[in-house]
C-alpha cells in the first residue's frame, strides 16, 4: 500500500471539512451547502484499499460531525456503507472512465444524505427537513457528480509530480547478451 | 466479500454504535477535542482576512479616513445625548422599581465575538465563533447583533463556541407580539422553508390575537434564557389554523443569518 496516497487523500479529506465549514458563498446563493466527502469517498475505494478506505470515511465522518450539530460519529457509517458497496464491485466498474466516475459520485452524493439522515432520525432528533430538502438532495448530487473526476484528475497529477516514476522496461535480453573475452 | 472487509464493517458500526450511545457530556468533550484539530486552520484564516482588513485600511486615502473620523465623532456626540437620557431613565426605573418591590434589571455584559465557521450540514442552523471558555461565554448565553437576536450559545470550547440560530429545532424563543395594551404570547418554532432563512414561523398564539403585517416581535423572557425585550423580527403574515382555533404567524428575522460577520455573546 502506497501510505503517501492516503495520507494525500486524508489532508484533502480535512482541508474539504474546513472549506465547508467557513465557505458560505454557495449557500447564500442557493442555499444549500455542498458535501465533497462522498465524492472522495469514491475516489478512495476505487484507487485504494479497504485500509484506505476507512482512514478517509471515519477521519472524515468524525471531523465532519465534530464541526457540526450531528450527533458525534452519524456521518461514519453512511459514507463507510457507501465506499464498501464501490470497494466490493469496483472490479466490474469502468473507473477510469469520467463518465462512470460521475454517475457513481452522484450516487454516493446522493445515498450519504439519505443514510445520514435514516440514522438522524432514529437517534430522537429533529433535524431541519422540508420540500426545499430535495432541491439541497439534488444540488449535493450533481455537485458530488461534478466533483468525482476531479479527484481523480487531480491525485493522479499530484501522485505524479510527487511519487518516483516507474522505471521503463528495457531492450536488454540475458539470452541475446555478446559475452567477449575466453570462454 | 473478503475477511477484511467484514472485520472493517464490523469496526465501523461498533465505533458508530459506541459513539451514538455515549453520555453527552463524554460526546461534547469529544467533538470538542477532535474540533480543536481545525484550531490552526481557523487561526490561519483569522489571520489572513485581519492581513487583509488591514491591508485594505492602509490603502485607504486620507481624506476618506478624516470623512471617517468626524461622522463618527458626530454620531458618538449623539449617542452620548442618548446615554445621559438612557441613565436618567434606568435612575427613574431603579426607584420606582425599589418602591415597588420588583427586583432590578442588572445590564448586559456584552462580548463581541467573529463567526469563524458554519454548519457543514444542511439541516442545521448554527455557527462557530471565536470566544470561548477562556473568554467567559457559558453554555444558553443569549447572542444577538445591534438589529436583534441571533440565538444562543450551544456549546463552549476553550477558543471556540457553538451558536444555534433562531429557526434552527433546537432554538425555540419565547415572544411576544402586539401592541402595549393587547400583547400576546407565541413561540418561534422551526423554519417551515430552509430556502428563505430569513422567515420562521411563530405559533400558540391564541385565535383572538390582534396581529398585522409589520408588527413588531420581541422576546418575552419566559424560558430564562432570552432577557425580555430583544428584538426578533417582524410579522409578515399570519393565517388561523386547526379549525380557527388558534393563530400562527410568520416572522420575518430581523437579523440576517446569512451575513452574520460578528455578534455579540451577553456574558451572565
Amino acid at each position: 500500500m502506497n501510505w503517501f496516497n492516503t495520507i494525500a487523500i486524508v489532508v484533502v479529506v480535512y482541508l474539504a471539512v474546513f472549506l465547508q465549514a467557513t465557505s458560505n458563498e454557495l449557500r447564500h446563493w442557493i442555499g444549500v451547502q455542498i458535501d465533497l466527502l462522498p465524492s472522495l469517498v469514491v475516489y478512495a475505494s476505487l484507487s485504494r484499499g479497504i485500509a484506505a478506505m476507512s482512514c478517509v470515511t471515519v477521519c472524515g465522518g468524525l471531523w465532519l460531525d465534530s464541526l457540526s450539530a450531528n450527533p458525534l460519529g452519524l456521518s461514519v457509517l453512511p459514507l463507510f456503507l457507501v465506499g464498501l458497496l464501490i470497494l466490493r464491485s469496483r472490479d466490474l466498474i469502468l473507473r477510469q472512465e469520467p463518465f462512470a466516475q460521475f454517475v457513481l459520485g452522484a450516487s454516493a452524493s446522493a445515498a450519504v444524505p439519505l443514510l445520514t439522515l435514516l440514522l438522524l432520525v432514529n437517534t430522537n432528533v429533529q433535524p431541519l427537513i422540508g420540500w426545499f430538502s430535495l432541491w439541497q438532495w439534488l444540488v449535493l448530487s450533481a455537485v458530488g457528480g461534478v466533483a468525482t473526476p476531479v479527484w481523480f484528475g487531480f491525485f493522479d497529477r499530484l501522485g505524479q509530480a510527487l511519487n518516483y516514476r516507474p522505471v521503463g522496461e528495457t531492450s536488454f535480453r540475458a539470452d541475446r547478451e555478446i559475452k567477449r573475452g575466453k570462454q | 466479500m473478503r475477511r477484511p472487509h467484514y472485520i472493517a464493517l464490523g469496526v465501523v458500526i461498533l465505533l458508530t454504535l459506541g459513539l451514538l450511545k455515549l453520555p453527552s457530556r463524554a460526546a461534547r468533550n469529544l467533538k470538542l477535542a477532535i474540533s480543536g484539530m481545525f484550531l490552526p486552520l481557523f487561526g490561519l484564516a483569522g489571520s489572513t482576512e485581519e492581513l487583509a482588513d488591514k491591508t485594505s485600511y492602509a490603502l485607504l486615502p486620507r481624506r476618506e479616513l478624516v470623512r471617517q473620523i468626524e461622522q463618527l465623532e458626530k454620531t458618538n456626540q449623539l449617542w452620548q445625548i442618548h446615554f445621559r437620557q438612557a441613565q436618567e431613565w434606568k435612575r427613574e426605573n431603579d426607584r420606582l422599581r425599589e418602591q415597588f418591590g420588583v427586583s432590578r434589571q442588572y445590564p448586559w455584559k456584552p462580548k463581541l465575538g467573529r463567526v469563524v465557521g458554519r454548519d457543514p450540514a444542511n439541516w442545521w442552523r448554527t455557527i462557530k465563533i471565536d470566544l470561548g471558555s477562556r473568554d467567559g461565554v457559558v453554555t444558553n448565553a443569549p447572542v444577538l447583533t445591534s438589529d436583534g437576536l441571533v440565538g444562543r450559545v450551544s456549546e463552549v470550547g476553550f477558543a471556540q463556541a457553538q451558536v444555534v440560530l433562531v429557526g434552527d429545532p433546537d432554538c425555540r424563543v419565547a415572544v411576544l407580539v402586539g401592541d402595549e395594551k393587547n400583547r400576546e404570547q407565541g413561540v418561534i418554532a422551526p423554519a417551515s422553508s430552509p430556502l428563505d432563512n430569513t422567515l420562521v414561523e411563530l405559533s400558540y398564539l391564541s385565535r383572538h390575537a390582534k396581529l398585522a403585517a409589520g408588527q413588531s416581535v420581541v422576546t418575552s423572557g419566559l424560558g430564562g434564557i432570552f432577557p425580555k425585550g430583544i428584538v426578533v423580527g417582524q410579522i409578515a403574515d399570519f393565517r388561523s389554523v386547526g379549525y380557527g382555533l388558534y393563530k400562527e404567524a410568520l416572522v420575518r428575522l430581523a437579523v440576517k443569518m446569512n451575513r452574520l460577520e460578528e455578534v455579540w455573546v451577553m456574558m451572565p
